[in-house]
């Protein structure tokens, strides 16, 4: 009875195979209006109007489907809209940043040749590491030192790649270690720079003003000495004829444009000057590592 | 195997033309994380399940051949393929007979792959470009899951449909009486 009933499944089975083959082989030797295709189009042109009304029919639960689908489909689309906005807005900052470190590093270089060559002075260049955060934003510390020949009483340069005015003395260097300095900046009260007008009209010391070291004053102005409203203050450099009593800072280097000038005219006659650079938005500034004939 | 009755035969045969019907103008059309589920090897492993391994390959056949027909397809392809999952299925059921409630999704998922690997295979063998891609295997996969998770209601259903007509199986008529009236345990037989 067991083996009947194996032989028997056994057979229909094969009997099954067999024909799927049959079927497959005759479909593909007939030509595309054989008996196989014949049928296929009859059952075809028999199913497709209950194809077509079931489909109609079950067109609600089909858009059921189709909504869950696309509202699936849409919140991956946002996901992916939002990882995308995420990436660009990224690279936008990058390429904001990178866009104004080329203005502020173009300015360096430009620096070195206006008003004067600066080459002579082997200016080392250097980022901005640690910027003192208090209110007179007096010193910062930059990534190079000793070992790239930066000492102390050394001028920095920079520029803040603001435009134009943008670029001039910030300070000097207060002290170095290996890979690190610190540099004091001319807002700091302990910084007095000996500066002139471009024009050589007038001399004085520049430093801050006290209780407003945002404010830079020109001290020691003569009477007879005349400082006009937006007169470009530049570095003097060595005056005394003296070897040994030179200035720390070359000739000519800007420091700032005159905005008022308190008591012109008198012996108390003050100018009030802004910086060309704005000392917060320093990234990277040049260490002026070489004296040229005593700074004169 | 149990017998086929005549309303067991009429039932099967409406399910055969109901599923493949389905399937076709309704399931296909429904998208879901990127494919569509695929009720026709659900059906046919559940019949398998049910009616054992020749009813299930003949079914499996039947749906087969009407699938091919209705799609215009290559005929025989689905028909050859449905024939091993009906079977398979069948045959499980008779040599273990597994009741765990895991098992609708196994062979569900099992049957589904089975189906899809087996057309993709023979149609490349029969010189179709089936194209082979990350996308078609993703795609499969896809159905597979889907397949798995809806196996247990198609499944039920199918249970139901055909269960009044069902006729009783003696060796589950043996079982339930032995735990029911602190009778042997199957193990016991061994």
């Amino acid at each position: 009875m067991y083996d009947k009933t194996v032989r028997r499944r056994r057979a229909v089975l094969g009997l099954l195979v067999v024909s799927s083959l049959i079927l497959l082989t005759a479909y593909f030797r007939e030509p595309a209006g054989g008996a196989l295709h014949n049928v296929q189009r009859g059952i075809l042109e028999v199913v497709s109007p209950i194809q077509e009304g079931a489909s109609r029919a079950l067109k609600p639960v089909r858009d059921l489907f189709g909504w869950v689908g696309d509202t699936v489909s849409a919140k991956g689309d946002l996901k992916n809209a939002r990882t995308d906005r995420d990436q660009w807005r990224t690279q936008a900052i990058h390429n904001q940043s990178a866009a104004a470190e080329n203005a502020k590093l173009r300015g360096l270089l430009e620096l070195d040749k206006s008003p004067v060559d600066l080459s002579p002075y082997e200016p080392v260049t250097a980022r901005v590491l640690v910027r003192s955060p208090t209110l007179w934003y007096a010193r910062i510390t930059i990534s190079k030192g000793t070992s790239s020949g930066i000492r102390a009483n050394m001028p920095v340069i920079a520029t803040d790649g603001s435009g134009q005015d943008d670029r001039g003395l910030i300070g000097i260097v207060d002290s170095a270690t290996g890979d690190a300095a610190v540099v004091r900046l001319v807002t700091d009260s302990s910084v007095a720079v000996p500066a002139k007008t471009a024009d050589e009209l007038a001399t004085g010391v520049v430093k801050p003003s006290p209780g407003n070291p945002r404010d830079l004053i020109m001290d020691s102005v003569a009477k007879t000495d005349t400082v006009a409203d937006n007169a470009v203050i530049v570095t003097q450099g060595t005056v005394s004829t003296r070897n040994d009593l030179p200035s720390l800072f070359p000739p000519d280097l800007p420091i700032g444009r005159v905005t008022r000038v308190t008591n012109a005219g008198t012996s108390e006659q003050l100018p009030h000057l802004r910086l060309f650079v704005d000392t917060r938005h320093v990234d990277y500034v040049q260490v002026l590592t070489k004296k040229v004939n005593d700074n004169r | 195997m149990p017998a086929v009755t005549p309303k067991l035969l009429l039932r099967i045969v409406l399910l055969g033309l109901g599923v493949v019907l389905l399937q076709v103008a309704a399931v296909s059309q429904i998208v879901i994380f990127g494919a569509s589920a695929d009720l026709t090897p659900l059906v046919v492993a559940g019949v398998g399940l049910l009616c054992g391994s020749l009813s299930g390959a003949v079914f499996g056949f039947g749906v087969g051949l009407f699938f091919d027909a209705a799609l215009l397809q290559t005929m025989g392809l689905t028909s050859f393929v449905f024939i091993l999952v009906g079977y398979g299925a069948g045959r499980l059921r008779e040599l273990r007979d597994p009741q765990a409630v895991a098992v609708p999704m196994i062979v569900g998922a099992l049957a589904t792959a089975i189906s899809t690997f087996g057309y993709g295979l023979m149609s490349f063998m029969l010189g179709n470009d089936t194209p082979v891609s990350f996308l078609l295997l993703r795609v499969i996969l896809a159905t597979i899951i889907l397949n798995a998770i809806i196996s247990l209601p198609v499944f039920a259903l199918v249970r139901r449909w055909l269960g009044p007509v069902l006729p009783e199986d003696p060796r589950r008529r043996r079982r339930r009486r032995a735990y029911t009236t602190g009778g042997l345990s199957p193990l016991t037989r061994a």
